[in-house]
C-alpha cells in the first residue's frame, strides 16, 4: 500500500481534552511509504512519533487542522478508525489495550469478519430459543483458528492462547508478540509498529522481528513504517528508508546507516536543530 | 429501547387472534377468585387459601422502595384466559394460532434435542407438556403446577406457600389469589437429572396478567436444573407478570435455576423466587433480566441447613425505557453456611439498573462465608446505575467480602477495537459481552449464543 503525508498538522481534539486547550503536536510532518517498502521512524520521546501511528490509525483524540493522509490515493483524513483497518491499515500498538472477558479468538473472529452483513440478529420480546445452526462449525472460521494456532506456535504464545482473555494478564511481551499475532492473521497493507520492540527483551526482539520478516516477505505488497526509539530493532530488519522526528517534524531521512549515526550520537544535533 | 428498533425488525412481537376457550372479566374480586378456583375444579383448601390471599392483598401496600410502580391499573388487567380445553403432548394437536407462536420461536426444534423436558404455557396455563420417559420411570415428576394439584395434591398442600406465604409482598398475595400454570418438579433422593427441564411462558393478549406458580422439590442427594424463558408481544398497553417460585432443595441436593427474561418492554415484571436450603445443599440462581418495562427480582436463599450454600447470579440489561431493579438475597441461617452474590449490569440509552441485595447472618450462625460482588457498566450519559447494598450481621466469627464498581467504555478501549475493523457498534458490544462473561458462562452454550446477539442488537439501537 502506498502511503502519502503532506504537511500534516495535528492538534489534540478539545472535545476529548476538555479545559487542556489545542496543543499542536504534529507540525507539518512529510512522509512518503511506497508499497513493500520498509521505513523506520526514530525519534526521542515526545517527538510525535506515537502521535503519527495514532493518527494514521484515525484515534479521535488527534485533530487533523491541516495537510493529508493518503493511502492508495484517497484521503482518509475523515475515515473512522475501522474504515480505515478495512482498507488494509494496522495499527501495533506501544501500549495494547486489555478487553476482559473476551477471548482473544473473538477479538480475532470479529476483527477478521469486519461487517457481515448477512447476520440473523434476534430481537426483543423474543425467547432464549438455541438456534442449532450457529452451533454448527463454520467450516471456514476452523481453518481461521488453525492459522491463528500455528502463528500464535511461532511466536511462542501458550496453546490456550487463544482462549485467555484479551491481553488481561499478558505479560509486556505476550502483549507485544500478541500484537504481532494480529497482525499476520489479518494480513493488512500497511502496517505501523509502534515501539513494538520497547519492553522486549533480546529473545522477544528476535522472535518479534523474525515473525515482522516473515510477513513482508510472505505480503510483498504490504508497506511497512516501524516506530522506534532504538535502533536495535535495525539489526535484525532491513529498512529501505530511515527517518527521524523531532518536535512534531520529521526533520531528517536517510538510508539504513543513519540509525547508526543515531545509535552513536543520540538526538540531541536533531533537537537543538528544530528548535 | 423498543422505540429505537425499527419495526421490521421486531418479528417476535407478533400476537395472534384470540380464541380462547375463557377470558374472565376485567379487574379483581372474590368472584373472578372463586370462578377461577371453580373452573380448575379445585379442592376447598386452595380456594379457601386463594380468597384469604386476595384479602391479603388489597390490604397490603405496594411496595415503597425500588422501582415506580404507580402506573400499574389493577383494575384494567385480565386475571385469567383459558387458551384451550386441554392440555397437549402432541404438538400436531395445538391450536394453529398456539402452534405457530411456538414454531416461529423455535421451540419444538429445541426439545428435540436439548431437553429433558418441555412446559409451554400460553396466557394463564398450560397447553403442551412433555417429558422423556426415562426420568419419569425414575420417579421424577415434571408436570404443571394445576396438574399437580390434582395429581399430587398432598405434596402440593405441604409444600405450598411454605417459603413464600401470601403475607410475603403484594405481588406474591397477588400471585397466591390469581395463580395458574406453572411448573411442579419433584426429584426423588439420589436422581441427577443431568439435562435441563424448562418451561416457556408467552402472554398474548393484551393486558394480560401471568401469575404462575412454580414449586420444585430436590430431594436428598438429588439434582436438577430447571430453565424458563419468557416472552410477549408488543402492545400499547402494559402486561402485567407476578410469579412466585418456591424451592426446597433438600440434604445434600443441588438445583440450578436458570431464567432468562426477555420479555417485550410493556411488561411489568414483579417475581419473588425464593429456595430454602437444608444441610450441606446447594442452590444456584442464574437470573437473566434482559426485557421488561419494570422489573423487580430479588432471587432469595434461604441458608437453613449446616454447609448450606447459596449462589446468586444476576444479570441484568436496561435499555431505553427501561427499569432492571435486581439482585438477590442471602440468609444465612445456620452455621458454616457459605454464599455468593455476583451481579453485573449494564444500561443504555437512558435506561436504569439497580443493584438492590441483602445479606443477613443470624446470631450463631458461625464460620459464615459470603462473597458480594456488583458490577455495573454505564455506557452512555443518559444512563443510571445504583446500587442499594444491606448487611445485618449479627455474629462476628463470620467471613464477609463485598466489592462493587462502576464502570464506563474507554475512549482506548473502543479504539483498540476500531483500529481492527470493528464498528462502534461491534465494539461496543464486545465490550459489553465480555462485561458479563462470568455469568454468561454460566448458561447452556446455546442461551449464551443467543444472549449475545441480543446484547448487540440492544448496542445496535442505542450506540452511536
Amino acid at each position: 500500500m502506498n502511503l502519502q503525508i503532506k504537511n500534516l498538522k495535528v492538534n489534540t481534539s478539545t472535545k476529548l481534552s476538555a479545559g487542556v486547550g489545542d496543543k499542536e503536536i504534529l507540525k507539518g510532518v512529510n512522509l512518503e511509504v511506497g508499497g513493500g517498502q520498509v521505513h523506520v521512524v526514530m525519534g526521542p520521546n515526545g517527538s510525535g512519533k506515537s502521535t503519527l501511528a495514532q493518527v494514521i490509525a484515525g484515534h479521535p483524540f488527534y485533530k487533523i487542522v491541516g495537510g493529508s493522509i493518503v493511502v492508495d490515493g484517497k484521503n482518509i483524513n475523515k475515515l473512522s478508525p475501522d474504515k480505515r483497518a478495512k482498507l488494509g491499515i494496522f495499527l501495533g500498538f506501544q501500549n495494547p489495550i486489555e478487553i476482559p472477558g473476551v477471548s482473544v479468538f473473538n477479538v480475532m473472529r470479529k476483527a477478521i469478519q469486519g461487517t457481515s452483513k448477512n447476520r440473523k440478529t434476534p430481537v426483543k420480546g423474543q425467547a432464549f430459543v438455541p438456534d442449532l445452526s450457529k452451533l454448527r462449525p463454520d467450516l471456514k472460521l476452523s481453518e481461521f483458528r488453525q492459522q491463528l494456532l500455528e502463528h500464535a506456535s511461532s511466536l511462542k504464545l501458550s496453546n490456550d492462547h487463544l482462549s485467555r482473555s484479551f491481553n488481561e494478564g499478558f505479560s509486556g511481551g505476550e502483549k507485544k508478540r500478541n500484537e504481532i499475532l494480529q497482525m499476520l492473521a489479518l494480513s493488512p497493507k500497511l502496517v505501523i509498529l509502534d515501539e513494538i520492540d520497547s519492553g522486549l527483551d533480546v529473545d522477544g526482539l528476535k522472535l518479534v522481528a523474525g515473525a515482522i520478516k516473515k510477513f513482508a516477505h510472505t505480503n510483498r505488497r504490504s508497506s511497512l513504517v516501524i516506530i522506534t526509539h532504538y535502533a536495535r530493532i535495525l539489526k535484525y530488519i532491513k529498512a529501505d528508508f530511515v527517518h527521524v522526528m523531532a518536535d512534531g517534524r520529521i526533520v531528517k531521512s536517510g538510508k539504513q546507516k543513519l540509525a547508526s549515526e543515531i545509535e552513536e550520537k543520540g538526538y540531541e544535533k536533531w533537537q537543538t536543530q528544530s528548535q | 429501547m423498543a422505540d429505537a428498533i425499527p419495526v421490521t425488525d421486531y418479528k417476535y412481537g407478533f400476537s395472534k387472534p384470540e380464541n380462547y376457550v375463557f377470558k374472565s372479566k376485567k379487574g379483581l374480586d372474590v368472584g373472578v377468585v372463586e370462578e377461577i378456583s371453580s373452573m380448575k375444579g379445585e379442592p376447598e383448601w386452595m380456594r379457601d387459601l386463594r380468597i384469604k390471599a386476595l384479602g391479603i392483598f388489597e390490604k397490603k401496600k405496594m411496595p415503597s422502595w425500588g422501582a415506580d410502580l404507580s402506573s400499574i391499573n389493577f383494575d384494567d388487567i385480565y386475571y385469567y384466559i383459558k387458551p384451550t380445553d386441554n392440555q397437549k403432548s402432541d404438538w400436531r394437536d395445538l391450536p394453529k394460532e398456539i402452534k405457530d407462536t411456538y414454531d416461529a420461536i423455535g421451540i419444538p426444534e429445541a426439545e428435540r434435542n436439548l431437553l429433558a423436558g418441555v412446559t409451554a404455557q400460553y396466557e394463564s396455563e398450560a397447553v403442551y407438556h412433555s417429558f422423556q420417559k426415562k426420568w419419569e420411570d425414575m420417579g421424577v415428576i415434571f408436570c404443571d403446577m394445576d396438574t399437580a394439584l390434582r395429581k399430587y395434591p398432598d405434596i402440593v398442600k405441604s409444600y405450598f406457600g411454605r417459603s413464600i406465604p401470601a403475607a410475603d409482598n403484594k405481588f406474591a398475595a397477588l400471585n397466591s389469589a390469581v395463580w395458574s400454570g406453572g411448573s411442579f418438579i419433584y426429584v426423588p433422593p439420589g436422581i441427577k437429572v443431568d439435562i435441563p427441564l424448562q418451561a416457556y411462558f408467552r402472554i398474548n393478549a393484551a393486558n394480560m396478567g401471568q401469575f404462575e406458580r412454580t414449586l420444585i422439590i430436590v430431594d436428598e442427594g438429588a439434582y436438577v436444573h430447571y430453565v424458563e424463558g419468557c416472552t410477549a408481544p408488543v402492545y400499547s398497553t402494559d402486561s402485567l407478570h407476578a410469579a412466585v417460585v418456591e424451592i426446597f432443595v433438600k440434604k445434600g441436593a443441588r438445583c440450578r435455576y436458570t431464567t432468562i427474561q426477555n420479555w417485550s418492554n410493556n411488561v411489568y415484571n414483579l417475581v419473588t423466587k425464593r429456595a430454602f436450603v437444608e444441610e450441606d445443599g446447594v442452590m444456584e440462581w442464574v437470573d437473566g433480566n434482559l426485557g421488561s418495562k419494570i422489573t423487580m427480582k430479588y432471587p432469595s436463599c434461604y441458608l437453613v441447613g449446616r454447609g448450606a450454600r447459596g449462589e446468586i447470579l444476576s444479570l441484568a440489561l436496561a435499555g431505553s425505557g427501561q427499569c432492571q431493579d435486581a439482585g438477590g438475597k442471602l440468609m444465612f441461617l445456620a452455621p458454616d453456611t457459605s454464599g455468593e452474590i455476583i451481579s453485573k449490569s449494564v444500561s443504555v440509552g437512558s435506561g436504569r439498573t439497580s443493584y438492590r441485595g441483602l445479606v443477613k447472618i443470624i446470631k450463631n450462625a458461625e464460620r459464615v462465608k459470603c462473597n458480594v460482588r456488583c458490577d455495573a457498566l454505564v455506557i452512555d450519559e443518559k444512563s443510571r446505575s445504583d446500587t442499594y447494598p444491606t448487611m445485618e450481621v449479627a455474629e462476628d466469627n463470620v467471613q464477609i467480602g463485598h466489592e462493587a464498581s462502576v464502570s464506563r467504555i474507554g475512549e482506548e478501549q473502543l479504539f483498540y477495537l476500531m483500529s481492527r475493523g470493528l464498528t462502534e457498534v461491534e465494539a461496543t458490544s464486545l465490550i459489553v459481552n465480555g462485561f458479563i462473561e462470568p455469568i454468561v458462562k454460566e448458561l447452556p452454550l446455546e442461551y449464551a449464543v443467543e444472549l449475545n446477539r441480543l446484547i448487540n442488537l440492544s448496542m445496535e439501537g442505542s450506540v452511536g
